[in-house]
């Protein structure tokens, strides 16, 4: 198959690097974008700086590390349930 | 149209029934016409429509109109219409039928009026859906499928019961607002909390849905669970324990979903997350909150249908689904690829996509109402959601690490599906007021303002965030040939388990009060195997000559003792 040669633009290193490099430009505008609007917040955390910003980092972050954790007693091998 | 189909969801059964009678393409044109028949039925509906049929002397509601009911209909029409497209090259007659009958089913309970008419179409969607797990025809399917019926089934024998006792104390059989409290009400809530996917009772969903065919789990994916969050809306709005309930399966699931292997189960982890918004707007109960819930659920089940079908179509050309297999199929499948990013971004609730204006009217609702606890869950969950589906499936299936695999692009009516399903949510995302237009209330919310685009930009982009640096850091659990332990090792482990134990002790204590009577139990054994064992005179069989014989020999000595 000649698919299988053909060079994609994310195959390239620097560009995957590139993309990343835009993921954390977008965040710093997002992030500075706070000093722009008024918020109608319900609640005071809202008005902390950056709070959502601040939020989802932090939250995906324990997530993340609170589902590896939960693997070293919820997993099992594939074949855990064909002996049934 | 005539009233003698009764509602829109009968029609679409009964027109399933004459499926087997077309063949090749016309069956096709036939199967899409039906949904879309029953669409243009369900549009000249109005509020307040009404119809009645008397069998025996039980008067059944099996239409009742109102807004609730309208948004739940389109939507389960909209639904059927994309899941037949999806399957239209598939050449099973049972999934064919199973799939229209169950889908409605699912139609014809939203308008039923009464818990008898509900509880009949309750029942008929658990039926013929399960047929959609079966049809892969093999063990694993037909064990789950099993699994999956007793549940739903079961599901439906708390409908019943609590629907009799709720008459027997009311002497109402209306299927209106029902409220908790009452051992009937709080039977029925129970029979939609299972059905509905609530925590701890949950697993049949990840169980099935990962083990239906693939054009099954889109169908499944739509009609049973959201059901349920419309018997909830009517017959629960307003009830506290749901914001509680509700909140919990928005987070739960998302833990599982990070660690889950199988691409399908992670989407219907999330899923069950996105049913915990539903269900919090339920219990929340304010106008805007059942808006919500209404808004959400006609969301969802676009984005969802659109991710089990990116997701079944990776399945049909590389036959696997599993993370650790998958990866660099962008290249070979990049259609698909859009029409998943498009669903991925929908159900993260991205500007400009269904899911951001559905989803804020809940959380809107929930600070309006000052739950902040529930609040802050509700940004968790979605903040997480993003993470697991709107990440997580797509870069694992098409990005990540190449996993060399080159396939074709998925059939034409399975793109053809998805893009249907991605322009909706594109639609629905860019031009909000059609949707909020169907709302059972009127609403009074503006989503594309400045902070709320702001915010949710910032929430969604800084979860991005997260996902990249614990990559890049190897931080992030990689794919793994795994499963992991839910509670259906409840069922399937642990009481099988203790059932097993109970056998063998059984059998061992008898063994043991066998040796303890000796001799004598043997000789009591023996003596009475001598006299009914299989070749005991008792046990002997007789020709049918000789037992008439011997009756006669009876009654002739019943002559001769009546005569002495």
């Amino acid at each position: 198959m000649s698919g299988n040669k053909k060079k994609y633009w994310l195959d390239d290193h620097g560009n995957v690097k590139k993309v990343i490099g835009a993921l954390f430009v977008v965040c710093g505008l997002l992030f500075v974008a706070d000093f722009f609007y008024h918020k109608h917040s319900h609640f005071a955390a809202e008005n902390f700086f950056g709070f959502y910003a601040i939020f989802g980092f932090v939250v995906c972050v324990a997530l993340v590390l609170a589902a590896k954790w939960m693997r070293t007693f919820l997993m099992r091998s594939e074949d855990y349930y064909d002996a049934e | 149209m005539p009233s003698e189909l009764l509602s829109p969801g009968i029609f679409q059964m009964m027109a399933a029934l004459l499926v087997p009678l077309f063949f090749g393409q016309w069956r096709n044109i036939y199967m899409a016409t039906i949904p879309i028949v029953a669409f243009w039925w369900t549009l000249g509906l109005n509020p307040g429509d009404h119809f009645e049929v008397a069998i025996f002397e039980v008067s059944l509601v099996v239409l009742r109109v109102d807004n609730l009911s309208l948004v739940f209909a389109y939507i389960f029409e909209i639904a059927t219409l994309i899941s037949i497209l999806y399957a239209w090259h598939i050449r099973d007659t049972v999934q064919q039928v199973a799939g229209l009958v169950y889908s409605g089913a699912a139609i014809a309970a939203v308008f039923a009026g009464d818990l008898i008419t509900l509880f009949v179409m309750w029942e008929l969607t658990a039926l013929a859906s399960v047929f959609l797990i079966w049809a892969r025809r093999d063990d694993p399917s037909f064990k789950a499928g099993m699994r999956y019926l007793v549940i739903q089934v079961g599901s439906g024998v708390l409908l019943l019961a609590g629907s009799i006792i709720h008459f027997k104390s009311t002497g109402s059989m209306a299927f209106d607002y029902l409220g908790v409290g009452t051992l009937g009400t709080n039977l029925i809530f129970l029979a939609f909390g299972v059905k509905c996917a609530f925590p701890l009772l949950h697993n049949w969903l990840q169980d099935s849905y990962g083990q239906a065919t693939i054009t099954g789990t889109v169908f499944l994916s739509a009609f049973t669970t959201k059901l349920a969050v419309y018997a909830l809306a009517r017959g629960f709005p307003g009830t506290d324990m749901l914001i509680w309930i509700g909140a919990t399966m928005t987070a739960f699931p998302i833990f599982y979903a990070v660690i889950e292997n199988d691409l399908r189960r992670v989407l219907a982890y999330s899923l069950n997350n996105q049913l915990g918004f539903m269900v919090c707007g339920i219990g929340i109960g304010t106008e805007m909150a059942l808006n919500g819930t209404a808004a959400h659920a006609f969301a969802h089940i676009l984005y969802k249908a659109l991710l089990f079908m990116s997701m079944g179509a990776v399945l049909f050309r590389t036959d696997t689904i599993k993370g650790s297999e998958l990866g660099g199929l962008y290249k070979s499948m990049p259609w698909t690829t859009v029409f998943c990013i498009v669903g991925a971004a929908s159900i993260s609730a991205f500007p400009l996509t269904s899911g951001f204006v559905s989803k804020a009217l809940i959380i809107t609702a929930a600070a309006e109402e000052g739950h902040w606890i529930v609040w802050a869950v509700l940004l968790f969950a979605s903040a997480g959601v993003f993470h697991h589906s709107g990440i997580k499936i797509p870069y694992f299936a098409f990005f990540a690490h190449d996993s060399g695999k080159r396939v074709k692009e998925a059939p034409f009516n399975m793109l053809l599906a998805m893009g249907l399903a991605a322009a909706l949510c594109l639609g629905i995302g860019m031009f909000p007021g059609y949707l909020y237009q169907i709302l059972p209330f009127q609403v009074n919310f503006e989503p594309y303002t400045t902070p709320h685009v702001i915010t949710q930009l910032q929430l969604l982009m800084f979860s991005a965030l997260a996902f990249t640096v614990l990559m890049v850091k190897g931080i992030y659990p990689p794919e793994l040939r795994s499963i992991n332990l839910d509670t259906d090792w409840v069922y399937r482990r642990l009481l099988p388990n203790l059932v097993n134990r109970a056998i063998v002790a059984i059998g061992t204590a008898y063994e043991g009060a066998a040796r303890l009577a000796g001799v004598k139990a043997e000789r009591i054994l023996r003596s009475s195997s001598h006299y009914t064992g299989p070749h005991s005179a008792l046990a002997r069989t007789w020709e049918i000559g000789s037992s008439t014989l011997w009756v006669m020999v009876l009654l002739a000595i019943c002559l001769l003792l009546y005569y002495l």
